[in-house]
């Protein structure tokens, strides 16, 4: 897209993180996490409460200093980037009740005059006003006050403003806390559009793994201070669960069996009782079950050693 | 990058002043404010200091102004960045390049002109009330508007610092007011100086509020007044030193207090802060 912003390769990854430590105390809550990113990809976080998932994004926004590792995010360390490090660096914030005083439409045009001396011919910033509130959804609030705007609606405007700068890397930690289901719809959408057509590389953390599934290229799943997972939802349920469920009902009677190769174990049921059988369903690991067994596994390390990762 | 960034933060100043002229909150405040004062001004108006012709009111109206300078300086700013951090407005201004500087320059510009208009609040009657202070001439004019201005920069910058190290914005008020509360008293802005002990008034002399008094007096006073002041002179030279003096350390250390508070500033540091608030508001 651009020749001048692709001058470092397009080998060299977004983000890379190498033998990442986080000390708080004396307990290690980051202990060596590893994992990188390349242009464009949408990766997203997954890990139980208090498993560093903020830490870690806030280490890679530059907003936390690491105990030890290295880091680089658009080929910078983090702790040191400069502002013009932080213009091509997009953070979506949880607001509260800041610039509550302000209308959307303002907000948004002030805080975009920032990035302007930062455009270059391959990315034009910031993004018009126009454009941004069309994105997310505002259209109908563009000249309300910010205090007026309801839950749902600032986090649309935290989107915005995250991206306002037409960013190359994009940060959300739990960016639809909160959201209606077409909230939600609409804030996937945005995704999908920003690492299509910006190129935008987005790091995200969720609890909803319905939504992990639906946003990622590639899914980290940080637990015990590292990244036990790291692949798409299709790996990594391949890698956990060889086993799927089939369902069937015979003779007014329901069944269920766990079977290692299902496609078999359905062949086998068929020849067996033929048209007898009825409402029959197959399903494969879900991306909860991987979850699960990977968290799970964590928590008896005798057994993650078994599975040599 | 940085000069393009302050002058992003003078429009947003100018903003934010607006915006609080059409809070319902902020203009409460301006008009309590001015209107305490003017309560007292009235009351004062008939009687004249002992010996002179000159009004009571008119010899307290100049130390109030001066207080005012110093409150709306250490006080402006100090709530403005203890909400401010804790509503994620820095926060904000962190994740934008040379937001910071914007946000501060914003800061500054607004709390002035708040500063300004309560001046303006109470001076304004005070003309038509006081017929000593329509007499002030060019020469107290530009005396007010720099002890005005040197004022601001020698609070500012503390009030800043203050609101940077609180925990939360109700220890603001207690950090800020508590010490002026004290220094004002023996700072000879509602009795004179010349009354209290010499060795309170070299503890009064070492900080910003006697001397914005003093100036204010310079400023408004006939020359006459001067009789009541420490002295018996209007110590300008020493007013300007002072008040300098205060305004280069505050502008020397508050970049760095500021700069290591938003280094600190991250959006889980924010949040167990909004925590604490909603416990405080349930």
């Amino acid at each position: 897209m651009n020749v001048g912003e692709r001058r470092r390769g397009v080998e060299s990854p977004v983000i890379d993180v190498r033998g990442l430590r986080m000390r708080y105390g004396t307990v290690d809550v980051l202990d060596g996490v590893e994992f990188s990113a390349q242009r464009g990809e949408v990766l997203v976080l997954l890990g139980p409460n208090g498993a560093g998932k903020t830490t870690t994004v806030e280490i890679l926004e530059g907003f936390r200093t690491r105990s030890a590792g290295e880091v680089s995010v658009l080929g910078v360390d983090p702790a040191h980037g400069d502002e013009c490090w932080r213009a091509r660096v997009g953070v979506v914030l949880q607001s509260w009740r800041d610039h509550g005083r302000w209308r959307v439409c303002d907000l948004l045009h002030d805080l975009g005059r920032y990035y302007t001396p930062y455009s270059t011919p391959g990315r034009r910033r910031p993004l018009g006003v126009e454009e941004l509130i069309e994105t997310v959804g505002l259209g109908r609030q563009a000249t309300q006050r910010i205090s007026s705007l309801s839950g749902g609606q600032r986090r649309r405007l935290d989107v915005a403003i995250g991206i306002v700068g037409r960013p190359e890397m994009l940060f959300l930690d739990e960016p639809t806390a909160g959201f209606d289901p077409e909230a939600r719809r609409d804030f996937h959408d945005v995704v999908h559009r920003l690492s299509d057509l910006e190129d935008t590389t987005i790091l995200l953390t969720t609890h909803d793994l319905d939504e992990a599934e639906k946003l990622a290229d590639r899914i980290l799943i940080l637990a015990g201070g590292r990244i036990v997972a790291d692949g798409s939802a299709d790996r990594l349920a391949r890698q956990v669960a060889g086993k799927a469920e089939v369902r069937w009902s015979r003779g007014g009677e329901h069944y269920v069996h766990s079977a290692d190769d299902a496609t078999r174990f359905v062949r086998e049921l068929f020849a067996q009782y033929g048209t007898e059988i009825g409402d029959l369903e197959v399903r494969r690991a879900s991306l909860e079950d991987t979850y699960m067994a990977m968290v799970h596994r964590y928590e008896r390390p005798a057994d993650l050693m078994g599975a040599g990762r | 990058m940085s000069v393009y960034a302050a002058r992003l933060g003078l429009s947003r100043g100018w903003r934010e002043f607006r915006q609080s002229l059409t809070s319902a909150q902020d203009l409460f405040w301006y008009v309590f404010l001015a209107g305490a004062f003017l309560v007292v001004l009235l009351f004062q108006r008939d009687s004249t200091v002992k010996g002179t012709s000159i009004s009571l009111a008119l010899s307290v109206l100049p130390g109030i102004l001066g207080l005012m300078v110093a409150l709306g300086g250490l006080q402006g700013a100090a709530s403005a960045l203890a909400v401010e951090r804790e509503d994620g407005t820095l926060l904000r201004a962190k994740a934008v390049p040379n937001g910071i500087i914007g946000y501060l320059t914003g800061r500054i510009v607004s709390v002035s002109l708040g500063s300004l208009l309560s001046l303006v609040i109470v001076l304004v009657p005070g003309l038509f009330l006081l017929p000593g202070l329509a007499g002030t001439g060019l020469t107290g004019w530009l005396t007010f508007l720099w002890v005005v201005v040197l004022g601001l920069l020698a609070t500012l910058p503390y009030g800043a610092i203050i609101g940077s190290l609180a925990r939360s914005p109700q220890t603001v008020l207690g950090l800020v007011m508590l010490p002026v509360m004290g220094v004002t008293a023996i700072s000879g802005i509602f009795y004179p100086s010349y009354a209290l002990p010499g060795w309170v008034q070299g503890v009064a002399q070492v900080f910003p509020i006697y001397w914005l008094g003093l100036g204010m007096r310079s400023a408004f006073l006939p020359d006459s007044a001067v009789t009541a002041e420490i002295g018996d002179s209007w110590h300008r030279a020493a007013t300007f030193g002072v008040l300098g003096i205060w305004a280069l350390v505050g502008l020397g250390i508050a970049p760095l207090v500021l700069g290591r508070m938003a280094r600190k500033e991250s959006g889980s540091t924010m949040n167990a802060r909004r925590r604490r608030a909603l416990q405080r508001l349930t």
